[in-house]
C-alpha cells in the first residue's frame, strides 16, 4: 500500500518538493545579509531593499496559500477521485482492508504535507525573524510576528493548518464523492475557520496580560474620533505585543466614555483652504497635554489587555495542538464514514 | 459439497428503495454461476454484497466461509472484476501488476505476466490508453492473479463488442479450467452466460426467482401447450412459471420434479434462454403483483 500511495502521489510530491527547494535556495541566499543588516541597525525598515520587502510579503502570501492549496488539492481528490472514477472498486478488492487503505493513503499525504510545509515555514520563519516587527525611524514598519496575520505564517502553525486542510478535504471528498465540489466546500470551510480562529479563539488560547496605566502625554500614543464624534484614546505599548482591548476606565475601574469637556481640548478640524500654522499646532498640543492631566486627576486610566511578545511560542504550540486535535477528529470521522456509510 | 456463497434473508435498502430483498442462496463450490436479470434487478447489489463493497441492511452473508471483506485474509479469497472494469488510467499495465503484487499475499506474478504476454498487452502502456476489451482483460488478469477461491465479475462483457466478448469469456473459461476457481458472474444477456455457466440465478425486481444447477433447471422445466385450461386445473406438484392463453389454447411453463403424464399436453423441453425469459416475463404472483404489474402487462400485450 505504501508503494501504491507513493506511485499515485509521486508526481505531486516531486513537484512540491522542487518548489520548496527553490524557495529555500532563494531564502538562504538573501537571509544572512538581512540578518547582518538587522543586527547593526535599529531602524531596519528604512534600509530594506525592494527585494527584501517583496520577499517578506511574498513569504506571507506563500505561507497563507500553501497549507490551503496543498491540503485542498491533495486531500480533495485523495479519496473522491477514486470514488468518482470507480477505481475504489478495484482498490477495495485488493487484500487490504478499507481502513488500512485509507490509513496508509492519508498517512502518506499527511507526512508529505508536513515535510513540505514544515520546511517552507521554518525557512521563512528563519529568514523573516530579523525583520519581523522592524521599525522605521519616523514612520512605517513591518508587522510583528504576533499580530494576527503574520502569526499564521510563522513558526509551526502553518504545518497544523496544512494537515487540517488535508484531512478536512479528504473527509468532505468522502462525503460528497466528487473532487471539485469537495475542494470548493473545503475552501469555504477552511477560510471560515482561518478567519474565526484569530478573531474569537486565539486571543483566549493563552491567558492574556492586562495593565492599567495612568493617562499622560507619555503613555498615550494617539486618539481618534469616529463618525459619531466619540473620542477614543490609544495607549502606547511595546512593539511586538498584540493588543486585544485598549479602553478608558473611570475611577471605579469601569469602562467609560471620555467626559464631554474633553471634546473642547481637540484642535478644531481644519477648514477648507485654511492654512494651519506651526504655532497653532503647538498651542493645541499644549492644550491637549493639560486636558490629559485633567483626565488623570479625574481618575481616568487606560486599561490594556494584550498578549505579550513572549507568548508567541506558547500561542503557537496551543494553536497547533488545537488544529491537530481537530484533524484527529476529522480523521476519526473519515474512518467511520468509509466503514459505515460507504457500504 | 460446501457452499462458496451462502446468503440468509439478505436485503439491501438504499434510502427508501430496496435493491435486494429476502435473498436466500446457496452457491456450491467449483461452479461457474451466472446471475441474470434485467437492468436494475439488483445484480450489482448482490455482487457488491458478496465482495463486501456493500454490507446488507438485513440478513447474513457468508463467502468462502467468512464475512465478506472483514479482513485482509478474507479479501484475498475473493477476486472482483467490477462493472466497467475500472483501472487507474494514469498507471501503466506494469504498474497495475506491481500494485497487485504489493497488495495481495497470494499474488501469482508469473501467471499474471504470462497472461498479459499472451494477450499481447504492452506493459508500458497506460491503462487509460487501452481499448475497452484490453482493459477488461487487464482487470480479469488482476482478479485471477490474486489466486482467489471465488472470482466475482459484474457485467464483465456488457460494454465489449462481440469479438472482445468472446475472447474475454474464452480467457475466463481457460482460467477456470486451469485453476479450478469458482466463478460468479452477472449479465443481463442470457446468451453470454449460456456457454459458460453450470449454475444459474435469476433475479427480477430485487428478488431471486430461481436458482440451481443448469442441468437440473433444464430437467425440471417444461413448456406445456394444449387446449385452453385454467391454472387451477394443473396438478399441485406443477408450479406455473409463465402462462399464456388464447381463445382455445393454453401455454404454460411449469416447474416440476415429476414427469408430465397428462396426454392432453404436448410437452417441449426449454432452452436456457427460454427458461430465463419465462421467469423474466412471468405472470405476477399475488405477492409481487404490485411490483411487477407493469412489466407483466407489457409482456402479455
Amino acid at each position: 500500500m505504501i508503494w501504491m500511495s507513493w506511485r499515485q502521489a509521486r508526481t505531486q510530491i516531486v513537484a512540491v518538493l522542487a518548489l520548496v527547494g527553490a524557495a529555500c535556495i532563494w531564502l538562504a541566499a538573501t537571509g544572512p545579509a538581512l540578518a547582518r543588516l538587522a543586527h547593526r541597525n535599529t531602524y531596519v525598515y528604512d534600509l530594506l531593499s525592494r527585494n527584501d520587502r517583496l520577499l517578506f510579503n511574498g513569504g506571507i502570501a506563500v505561507l497563507a496559500l500553501a497549507p490551503a492549496v496543498l491540503g485542498i488539492f491533495w486531500g480533495g481528490p485523495l479519496v473522491a477521485r477514486e470514488l468518482e472514477t470507480g477505481t475504489y472498486r478495484l482498490a477495495w478488492n485488493q487484500s487490504v482492508t478499507r481502513r488500512r487503505w485509507l490509513a496508509v493513503k492519508l498517512g502518506f499525504a499527511v507526512a508529505a504535507t508536513v515535510v513540505a510545509v514544515g520546511i517552507l515555514t521554518l525557512a521563512i520563519t528563519w529568514w523573516a525573524h530579523p525583520i519581523d516587527g522592524a521599525l522605521g525611524s519616523r514612520h512605517g514598519g513591518l508587522p510583528s510576528r504576533l499580530s494576527p496575520i503574520p502569526f499564521a505564517m510563522r513558526g509551526i502553525v502553518p504545518i497544523a493548518y496544512a494537515v487540517f486542510a488535508l484531512v478536512l478535504a479528504t473527509l468532505v471528498g468522502l462525503v460528497l464523492r466528487r473532487s471539485l465540489p469537495a475542494m470548493a466546500v473545503t475552501l469555504a470551510l477552511y477560510a471560515f475557520v482561518q478567519i474565526a480562529v484569530p478573531l474569537w479563539v486565539r486571543p483566549h488560547l493563552v491567558p492574556s496580560t492586562s495593565t492599567t496605566t495612568v493617562i499622560s502625554a507619555g503613555t498615550i500614543d494617539g486618539l481618534s474620533m469616529d463618525d459619531a464624534g466619540t473620542i477614543t484614546l490609544s495607549t502606547r505599548v511595546a512593539p511586538g505585543n498584540w493588543v486585544l482591548t485598549d479602553q478608558t476606565v473611570d475611577a471605579h475601574g469601569r469602562p467609560a466614555a471620555l467626559p464631554t469637556w474633553f471634546n473642547s481640548c481637540l484642535p478644531p478640524p481644519p477648514g477648507p483652504g485654511q492654512a494651519r500654522s506651526q504655532a497653532g499646532a503647538v498651542t493645541s498640543r499644549g492644550t491637549l497635554d493639560r486636558c490629559l492631566t485633567r483626565l488623570d486627576r479625574a481618575g481616568y486610566r487606560q486599561h490594556v489587555v494584550y498578549q505579550p511578545a513572549s507568548h508567541f511560542w506558547p500561542l503557537q504550540w496551543v494553536e497547533t495542538s488545537l488544529y491537530l486535535a481537530g484533524s484527529a477528529l476529522l480523521c476519526f470521522l473519515s474512518f467511520w464514514w468509509i466503514r459505515h456509510r460507504l457500504a | 459439497m460446501s457452499a462458496i456463497v451462502r446468503t440468509e434473508g439478505v436485503g439491501k435498502k438504499y434510502r427508501r428503495r430496496w435493491a435486494l430483498q429476502d435473498c436466500t442462496l446457496d452457491i456450491p463450490e467449483g461452479r461457474v454461476c451466472g446471475l441474470v436479470g434485467p437492468n436494475g434487478a439488483g445484480k450489482s447489489t448482490l455482487l457488491g454484497l458478496t465482495v463486501g463493497l456493500l454490507s446488507p441492511t438485513v440478513g447474513s452473508i457468508e463467502v468462502c466461509g467468512g464475512q465478506p471483506a472483514v479482513s485482509s485474509a478474507q479479501l484475498a479469497k475473493v477476486g472482483f472484476v467490477a462493472q466497467d472494469t475500472p483501472t487507474y488510467a494514469g498507471l501503466t499495465v506494469a504498474d497495475h501488476l506491481r500494485m497487485g503484487a504489493h497488495l495481495n499475499p497470494r499474488w501469482d506474478d508469473a501467471a499474471a505476466r504470462r497472461r498479459i504476454d499472451r494477450l499481447g498487452l504492452d506493459l508500458r502502456r497506460r491503462a487509460g490508453q487501452l481499448s475497452g476489451g484490453q482493459r477488461a482483460q487487464l482487470a480479469l488478469t488482476l482478479g485471477l492473479a490474486k489466486h482467489p477461491d471465488l472470482l466475482v465479475l459484474d457485467e464483465p462483457v456488457a460494454s465489449l463488442d462481440p469479438l472482445a466478448r468472446r475472447e474475454f469469456l474464452q480467457v475466463l473459461m481457460e482460467a477456470v479450467a486451469e485453476e479450478g476457481v469458482s466463478v460468479l458472474l452477472s449479465s443481463h444477456l442470457v446468451s453470454d452466460l449460456e456457454r459458460v455457466c453450470d449454475h444459474l440465478i435469476v433475479l427480477v425486481d430485487s428478488q431471486v426467482k430461481v436458482s440451481g444447477d443448469v442441468d437440473e433447471l433444464l430437467d425440471t422445466h417444461h413448456r406445456l401447450s394444449g387446449p385452453l385450461r385454467e391454472e387451477q386445473g394443473l396438478p399441485s406438484d406443477q408450479s406455473v412459471v409463465w402462462s399464456s392463453h388464447t381463445d382455445r389454447q393454453s401455454t404454460y411453463v411449469v416447474r416440476t420434479d415429476s414427469p408430465i403424464l397428462d396426454p392432453a399436453w404436448s410437452v417441449t423441453p426449454l432452452g436456457l434462454e427460454d427458461l430465463v425469459l419465462a421467469y423474466l416475463t412471468a405472470t405476477p404472483t399475488p405477492s409481487s403483483a404490485s411490483a411487477s404489474a407493469g412489466r407483466g402487462l407489457e409482456v402479455l400485450r
